[in-house]
Formats: C-alpha cells, structure tokens, sequence
C-alpha cells in the first residue's frame, strides 16, 4: 500500500511542478469541484475500508455492531492458511501467470504483423479479436464446460486458455497502437546496418514499446486473475480452485466465514489494485481501440 | 496450432506442377502463408477458446442429456421448448432489460458528471482519481461479497448505520433484510453494479474530454457562449464517440454479469432476482440442454446489440 502511495504522489509532484508554471488559482469554484471529488473517492474506497475492517475484527466482535473494533486482530490473516488458503493462492498464480504468458506469446507477432503490414485478411482478424472482445465467457460457458471437460486437460490448463483467449483483444489492441506508433524506418534503418527483422523487433522496436507490453501483461493478469464463472465451473472441488472460487466456498449453506472472507479477500485484492494504478492511464485505450478504430 | 503454419508450404512442394511455373506459384503460397505464421497463432487460440465453444453450445441446445450430463441423443427443439414454458421466463426476461438499462443508464449518466468533475485541475487531481479505481480493479464477487455483508440483517454496517440514524427500528426484522426481499435485494445488486461500473465509464470519457481540442472552447468563450450552452454544443457532440464506446462495453459486461447477483443471492429466492445470465447459470446444474438454449438466446441478443453498435459507428470503414 504505501510503496503506491508513495508512487501516486511522486507522480503527482511532477504534474504539479510541470503546472506550476501555468496559471493556476483556486479559484472558490475549484474549491467545490476539488471538496466534491474527494468526498467521491472516500465514496469509491468505503467498501475496501470495510473489507480491511471486517477482515482484522477479532471473531468475538463480528457481531458488535460498532463501526470501527475496539480491538485488533490480526488472526483471521494466520489461521487462514490453514483452510487451504495457500493451495487456492498458488493456483491462482499459475492460472493469471499461465494465461499472462500465452497472451504475451500469441498477441506479440499478431500486433506486430497488423501494425506493419496490410495483409489480405486483416480486417477478417481485427473482427474476429473484436468479437472475442464482445462475447464475454458467461455467454459461452455451456459451450466452455463441455468442450473442456471432453479434452481432459487439468482444470488449471483449460482455465489459462479461457483466460488467454477472452483477454487476447485488449493485449492485441494496445500492442498494436504502440508497434504504430513507433516509425518503421527505425527497423529498416537497423536492417540497414546489418541487423535481421527479429533483430530489429528485439532491440528496437520491443523496448520502445515496453510500456505497452507491460500495461498488456498487467491488464491480462488482473482479469484472469480475478475471473470467478469458469473458474467456478470448471475447478471442480473448491479447495483446489484460484482464489475467487475458494472464497465463494467460506459462504456456506447456512453460516458464513465473513473473517477468512475478507482476510482473503484482502490478500487477493490489495495487490491487485495497486498493480492496476500503475497502468490506469493505459488501460481505457486497450478496452475501447477495437470499437473506435 | 503450428501444425497448419509449417504444414501448408510442405504442401506446395510436393506440388507436380513444372518447374517453370512453380517458383513464382511457391512464391505466392509462401506470401499468402507468412501472415499465417504471425496471426496464426491468436486465431488457433480464439479458435479453440472462443469460435468452438460457440458451436459446441449451439450443438449442445439441440441435445437431449439426463440430468448429470448422461447424453440420450438429438432432442430438436424440446430444450427451447422447455425453456420457453418455464413460467419464471417472462420475469427474468423482463428483470434482464431493467438491470441492463438501470444499471447502464445511471452509469452513463453519472459518469458524465464524474468525467467533468474529475477533469477540472484541482490540486490533488491524480489521488483522487486514483481512488475511483478500485472498484475496477478488485474482484466483482469480492465487492459484492462486501456489500453482501454490509447488508446483514443482524450485525451489517448499513443497517447499523441506518439504526444510527433512526431510520431502521430493529435489527433482524423484515426491513433489514435488503436481500431477502427479492424487490429490495434487486436494487440493491443494481446499485453495486453502478458502482463498478462507474470507474471504467468515467475514465473512457475522461480520455474521450482530452481529444476535445482547447481551442474549441477558448472560440465559445469569445463568442459569449454560457457552460450550459458550450457544454451541450461543443463537449457532449465531441464525446460521442467516447460516449457509444463505453455504452457498448457496458451493456456487454452488464448484460453478461454474474459475480454481482451470485454473490449476492444466488439469484435467489427461487429464480426471483435472477437475470438470463444467472438463470442459465441455474439450469446449468441440471438441464444442461436447456441452459444451452438459454445461452443460445443470450449469444443472440449479444450479436444483435454489436451489429447495431458496429451499423451506428460504420466500424468497417475505419479500419480499411
């Protein structure tokens, strides 16, 4: 938390300097908006507060029914790797991390190739990564669960495939905005000196569009990451299911584990949204390319 | 997948035409193939994960299966038949149109005032914004989790602070149970999904107000245009495109929502706050024919809300 806090604000301190030398006053009007906007993000962050609340009350205050717990307790976030936390955690990470490097291996040549050539075709692609954009796996999970379940691969193996290929579009989008972006004179120009076409993809045009390929990795982690309907439904037993499913499994027939809940939830969600601050400016433009261009 | 890419010119080779003519035709093959070898990969992969498993549920909807998944053979239309004498399917039909144009009307809405409210330059801007992000960014069913939670009859925040307040008489009654009461339970999950809804509107037409060039309003300030008339005149037409954009996405996720009414109730009692997209999830467990159908209708009203997008903002043209 506080390394994006700290990340957050030095960012701020940059645009800050860089207005400092505009005209900038605070205007009584500004004071509303800026009041406003505030309140608005305290609105947005309450749930997590509560989620981190409810996560360190002690079990003997669970039903309270004060605000804030008089005490502290730390144990919901010790005892819950007992429940087979860490199973769920790890399998979590193979699936976002699975999945993340799939979409890095097929989305890189793709938005490559798009970016640079005009190929018969190619609107035929850029149609069909649309429509994988459009139809999300809910719609199709009749047909997910039974295709997968006659492949016979691991729940883990069919959920980093579901995940690769429904977040495919975002990852193609913005690599394709970035390998555009960069002239390919620059290639050629190494060609030039000697160097061959995946040389110049490598050393040139890869590290320029580094940012883009960070946002697409990050972006696809987060979303397989936090993908519950196929994971619930193809997982099979909960206990050896990512972390959505095994925290869906504390809330039980007729009582509810809300202290695990949300300690895991915590330890599932805080990263995540940190991680997602650092590529927020970029990710609106991957969600909406495909229908603008 | 790599099968097709190396398989291709292999054939060629083997090709007995003369050797005059097999060079510049070899050519062309391997012209025609070397795209394969770059996008082939994406479309093995949408292929298998997106393309199959349409056909496979089209398949499925036309198949009769016992009740833990034992196939019995062809079924015809019985599965759609099935679903369309279910007597809760009107209500859901009718419940799936209200919490898609609720929940992304109120979202577009909002997010126009938030949009402008987040862009003016006040000191503290990109904190602030940075807040707005999280319900994007955490897990759906862990937010509704959390306002599942917060609506405990008993020992919920909302209530404690509703008692508070002096609008609540006493916890555990009926008119502390939000979700208990299908009616209550409704607008409650519509409220969630406004609010993770919000952050992703809200920043696609933040970056859709930084197209809009500054001159465009520096001229309406000359010209003695009011807010009113400058906002209506030069930033909503220039937002259009923005705008369609996020109300396309919204209408896909919200209409494909799930983690927010499971979460929340299960989309019970009964099927009583279930949408199309939960009550398939219901059938699944059992009729899995039926839910075939179900998601065969869903996939239906996807295609025609995209043809309808793709028609308004005549996506084609631009990308050739």
């Amino acid at each position: 938390m506080s390394t994006a806090v700290a990340t957050a604000t030095r960012s701020e301190g940059a645009v800050a300097s860089r207005r400092r030398r505009g005209r900038r006053r605070l205007t009584p009007r500004l004071l509303i908006a800026s009041v406003a906007a505030y309140l608005i993000a305290i609105i947005f962050l309450l749930p997590y507060v509560e989620m981190v609340i409810t996560a360190l009350r002690p079990p003997s205050e669970l039903q309270a029914r004060n605000y804030v717990p008089e005490h502290w307790d730390w144990t919901n976030f010790t005892s819950i790797w007992k429940t087979g936390f860490g199973t769920n955690l790890r399998v979590s990470l193979q699936i976002a991390g699975g999945a993340t490097l799939l979409v890095l291996i097929v989305a890189l040549p793709a938005a490559y190739y798009t970016a640079r050539r005009k190929f018969r075709l190619r609107v035929v692609f850029l149609l069909l990564v649309l429509a994988t954009q459009m139809f999300q796996p809910a719609a199709l999970l009749v047909g997910i669960q039974r295709q997968f379940t006659s492949y016979g691969l691991s729940p883990v193996s069919s959920l980093i495939l579901v995940n690769a290929g429904f977040n495919l579009a975002f990852a193609v989008w913005i690599l394709n905005a970035y390998f555009s972006s960069i002239p390919a004179e620059l290639e050629e120009a190494a060609m030039v000196d000697g160097t061959s076409r995946l040389g110049a993809l490598g050393r040139i045009t890869l590290p320029l569009a580094l940012p883009g390929v960070v946002t697409a990795l990050i972006f696809t982690f987060i979303a397989a990451w936090n993908e519950f309907i196929v994971a619930l439904t193809l997982s099979g037993d909960p206990t050896k299911g990512p972390l959505t499913v095994a925290i869906n499994n504390y809330i039980g027939q007729y009582s509810v584990d809300w202290g695990h809940l949300f300690a895991g939830s915590v330890i599932a969600t805080i990263p995540v949204i940190i991680l997602f601050a650092l590529i927020e400016g970029k990710v609106v433009g991957g969600l909406t390319a495909g229908s603008i261009k | 997948m790599a099968d097709t890419v190396t398989g291709t010119p292999g054939a060629t080779k083997a090709d007995p035409t003369p050797r005059a003519r097999r060079q510049p035709r070899g050519r062309r093959a391997l012209r025609l193939m070397s795209p394969l070898l770059w996008v082939g990969p994406a479309i093995a992969l949408i292929g298998v994960v997106v393309l199959w498993p349409v056909y496979v549920m089209f398949k499925t909807a036309f198949q009769h299966f016992t009740a833990n998944g034992f196939y019995l053979g062809p079924a015809g239309w019985k599965n759609f038949k099935n679903l369309f004498n279910e007597p809760d399917l009107p209500s859901i039909l009718t419940r799936t149109v209200v919490w898609v144009v609720v929940v992304v009307g109120v979202t577009m809405v909002l997010s126009l005032a938030l949009a402008e409210l987040f862009n003016q330059r006040f000191p503290g801007r990109r904190v602030a914004r940075w807040a707005l992000i999280a319900p994007w960014a955490a897990s759906v069913l862990m937010t509704a989790f959390i306002f599942r939670w917060a609506l405990d009859p008993n020992y919920g925040v909302v209530n404690i602070f509703l008692h508070d307040i002096g609008v609540l008489d006493s916890y555990g009654s009926n008119q502390a149970d939000w979700l208990g009461r299908p009616d209550a339970a409704f607008a409650w999950m519509m409220v969630v999904a406004i609010f993770v809804s919000l952050p992703f509107s809200t920043y696609a037409l933040l970056a859709g107000l930084q197209t809009i060039p500054h001159e465009l309003y520096e001229a309406a300030r000359v010209d003695g245009a009011s807010k009113w008339r400058t906002y209506r005149s030069i930033t909503l037409p220039l937002l259009r495109p923005a705008f369609l954009v996020a109300l396309l996405i919204n209408v896909i996720n919200v209409f494909n929502s799930f983690p927010i009414i499971w979460g929340m109730t299960r989309g019970g009692p009964g099927y009583e706050t279930a949408t199309t997209t939960v009550f398939m999830f219901q059938l699944k467990q059992a009729f899995i024919g039926e839910s075939a159908a179900m998601s065969v209708i869903n996939f239906g009203l996807v295609i025609v809300v995209v043809l309808v997008f793709l028609k308004v903002t005549r996506w084609r043209d631009q990308v050739t």
